[in-house]
């Protein structure tokens, strides 16, 4: 099991930086390139949240991403540090008028995308683990 | 890349062109163009998103913003992309249901009848 951990400061500008690593490994681990774009979202929405719960309750403290090579899967965990409720994701409806709260889009969108998740929120932090199939041998297999 | 914001009017229809990135970093400058746009009394606005390389929920929530200020006068926001991996998020979020969606900048004009 290969692991890389990177944590930033909660700064919507680091997202952009989080998802490039995480597609970069993701390449290197063997996902397959039709799925990158869906590694490349999901990660992103996952920082985003991340950072905007920072940003309102410890924006100084940083968010951390470990991204795992584990037995042909890979797997990102992303674990903030802002208190946090159960969460439910939601998908809009198509009534013609739009719903109010739009908070947890983003956890629809990870849902939506990734092929394995799980969403832990806790009093000290949400954790979001999300995985994909990779090659068991990562790009050197190719 | 970083977010390039071009907009310009056709009739009543104000074309809003976006290439780049729409994440939440860049998100803001978007959603300002938009309630400019809105308070300078553009309600009917079409968003070009052929050249969006990058959209998350953070965008999208710009976007569904937007379409209930305009809608507040009578107006409407629409779209125009065939980029599946941007369609894909739409589809996903139910705002396909939402959003009129076109292939063509001139095919939304002419679902409006602007065409002259």
């Amino acid at each position: 099991m290969a692991t890389v951990e990177l944590t930033f400061s909660a700064l919507p500008a680091h997202v952009r930086t989080a998802r490039l690593v995480a597609t970069a490994i993701a390449r290197r681990t063997g996902v397959a390139e039709a799925i990158l774009d869906e590694v490349r979202l999901a990660v992103g929405e996952a920082c985003s949240r991340a950072v905007e719960a920072h940003r309102l309750h410890c924006p100084g403290e940083p968010v951390r991403i470990e991204l795992r090579d584990d037995a042909g899967r890979f797997e990102v965990t992303v674990t903030d540090a802002a208190p946090s409720e159960d969460v439910t994701p939601q998908v809009l409806e198509a009534n013609g008028s739009l719903m109010p709260e739009i908070d947890n889009l983003g956890i629809a969108v990870i849902a939506g995308l990734a092929d394995d998740v799980e969403v832990l929120p806790g009093p000290k932090g949400m954790r979001i683990r999300m995985s994909w199939p990779a090659s068991p041998h990562g790009i050197a297999a190719l | 890349m970083d977010l390039k914001l071009d907009h310009h009017s056709e009739d009543n229809l104000t074309i809003v062109d976006v290439e780049g990135e729409i994440d939440v970093y860049t998100a803001p400058r978007l959603r300002e163009l938009l309630i400019d746009l809105v308070n300078k009394g553009n309600f009917h606005l079409l968003v070009n998103m052929e050249k969006v390389d990058f959209l998350d929920s953070t965008g999208l929530g710009v976007l569904v913003g937007g379409l209930k200020r305009v809608r507040a006068h009578d107006g409407s926001l629409e779209l125009v992309c065939t980029q599946e991996r941007i369609l894909k998020i739409f589809r996903i979020t139910g705002l396909t249901k939402v959003f009129g969606i076109y292939a063509s900048v001139e095919e939304a004009k002419e679902a409006h009848g602007r065409d002259k």
